[in-house]
């Protein structure tokens, strides 16, 4: 399997103030690179799906998750990284 | 953004983690015990303990690691070896139950929280050390934690073992006796098969074939919830509607397992053998094969038609993992034990479900009876002939069947007994009071049937 660098970021909870700004605040400091992002309604849910690149972090993919969790309890949101190929795999041969 | 799948994909994999409970139900590593034969027990004992803790060093280890990295949840690493009684043979000494002490602490060493292959095959015969193996189960299941037992006493190819099954009713009520303690847990480790398969992942039944590599990785994955609620998101399809969403369920379900598979094969540089695309349920709310059961219908499982249902099921569970795998194999289709599965305990509870139906879906589902509880007071004979009529439909109808049943020593129907965790719990179910006993005790074998004659 190809190993890909790419990662993606789900931010899911109550619509507020400050949520892209924090998450690529913390994606910047860790030096991940953004790639696209998208905005969608989930049950009424607030959902942004950012695709990023960890090629060039300055640490490792456990910390960003733990990074990432972190800003999220601040925030009120529900924050997940997962590697990109769990999406590309499960829905397509 | 140019990927291999959109954000309305992104979307369904969380929610289906987050809301329906997919996950992996485990992640099994198989190691071949062949090499572990010694002629003095105390050193097959040791090479058998070394062996497992050298191969699974790292198993839970890279369990976590995927979980964390992919957002699934993978809920068992777990073990199988080869079935002891081979690896046995060649010791002396008649106790073969150090070898599943030895195992036990391999389990608790590594952190798996079961391993399975305290095990014989004797569809047509026993050797010495098969029966030695066989006659110590209630023991080894009584002083381990960890450790899970199966024993194969029948095959479409071989016919029915009846001794071996005469056996088996007596060594059930004595694991139960062993373990009365605990409500006869020993007993939900203890499987007795017909056409055991050399691959299968799942507890308790699991083993490391014969024709298997030295070290190989088994997955399988469980997703009822992701069928339930496809199934009730769209109440009104008709039955080949209904059969092609299951299959869309069931395939993205698979690629899952297939994914995290490969992986975990990979990272530890152990071959990738197959994802066993099971439906498997769990005790909790929105696990439960039986709730889709009802979803496409039925008012309670167990209720005629409950078999049709099933059988559509386990079919289009089939076809929609083999698509998704390019190595499927293990048991593969919908499990139906009642302790584990929320909707069977309330049926069984209300009496919407009863043990002749069970066996009648075990025609049609992927195992056979399954984590059922039972007076304590049954005789070994009627457990005997329970195993003879499970074993015959697998038999003749050339699938792997099973009986995992439990008579809980002091109970009878009315009472409830609780396993706790994943095993659940269950009423006790009413059984036929008429004796089985001179059918069961004339001996000798079933004779294969004209099925087995296909070359």
């Amino acid at each position: 399997m190809d190993k890909s660098t790419r990662v993606v970021v789900t931010v899911i909870g109550r619509d507020r103030v400050g949520i892209i700004a924090g998450v690529s605040g913390v994606l910047a400091e860790a030096g991940v690179n953004i790639v696209d992002i998208s905005q969608t309604l989930m049950q009424d849910l607030f959902t942004m799906i950012m695709m990023v690149d960890i090629g060039g972090a300055r640490i490792g993919f456990d910390e960003l998750q733990s990074r990432l969790a972190v800003k999220g309890e601040e925030l009120g949101m529900r924050i997940q990284a997962q590697r990109e190929d769990v999406f590309s795999y499960m829905h397509r041969i | 953004m140019r990927t291999g799948y959109s954000s309305q994909e992104v979307l369904e994999t969380i929610r289906m983690v987050q809301m329906e409970k997919l996950d992996i139900r485990t992640i099994t590593m198989g190691i071949s015990l062949r090499d572990c034969a010694h002629p003095e027990l105390k050193q097959a004992a040791r090479r058998m303990y070394d062996k497992v803790c050298r191969r699974a060093e790292k198993l839970v280890a890279v369990g976590s690691q995927l979980a964390a990295e992919y957002g699934v949840p993978i809920v068992n690493q777990r073990i199988s070896v080869t079935p002891v009684a081979l690896v046995a043979e060649a010791a002396d000494g008649d106790d073969y139950v150090p070898l599943a002490e030895a195992l036990d602490r391999a389990a608790r060493e590594v952190g798996v929280n079961f391993l399975g292959g305290y095990s014989a095959l004797v569809q047509k015969g026993m050797t010495p050390a098969d029966e030695k193996l066989i006659r110590s189960i209630p023991e080894a299941l009584a002083v381990t934690e960890r450790l899970c037992s199966s024993v194969n006493i029948g095959s479409t190819r071989a016919g029915i073992n009846m001794d071996a099954v005469a056996l088996m009713g007596q060594i059930i009520k004595s694991t139960a006796e062993r373990t009365a303690d605990r409500d006869a847990i020993g007993c939900a480790k203890l499987v007795v098969f017909c056409n055991a398969v050399d691959d299968n992942p799942f507890m308790a039944g699991a083993f490391h074939g014969i024709g298997e590599p030295d070290t190989v990785i088994n997955v399988g994955v469980s997703g009822p919830g992701v069928v339930l609620r496809a199934i009730e998101q769209q109440p009104n399809l008709d039955f080949g509607q209904l059969a092609s969403l299951i299959k869309r369920a069931a395939f993205k379900v698979t690629r899952m397992g297939e994914l995290v598979g490969r992986e975990a094969s990979a990272r530890l540089k152990v071959p990738f053998g197959i994802v066993d695309l099971s439906l498997a349920p769990t005790p909790e709310r929105g696990d439960s094969v039986a709730r889709i059961l009802e979803a496409m219908g039925l008012e309670r499982v167990g209720t005629h038609g409950s078999t049709a249902a099933l059988a559509l099921l386990n079919d289009a569970v089939k076809k929609g993992g083999a698509m998704a795998s390019s190595h499927v194999g293990g048991l593969s289709g919908a499990f139906i034990p009642v302790s584990e599965d929320e909707g069977m305990i309330e049926a069984a509870e209300l009496g919407a479900i009863t043990f002749d139906k069970l066996e009648a879906m075990t025609c049609v589902c992927s195992v056979g009876l399954d984590m059922i509880a039972v007076p304590g007071d049954t005789p070994a004979s009627t457990l005997s002939a329970i195993i003879a009529d499970e074993a015959a439909i697998g038999m003749i109808n050339r699938k792997t069947t099973a009986v995992r049943v439990i008579p809980v020593p002091g109970k009878g129907v009315g009472d409830r007994v609780v396993f706790g965790g994943l095993l659940g719990a269950a009423p006790i179910m009413p059984l036929h009071k008429w004796s089985s006993e001179v059918f069961v005790a004339r001996g000798g074998r079933i004779p294969a049937p004209i099925q087995a004659l296909n070359n």
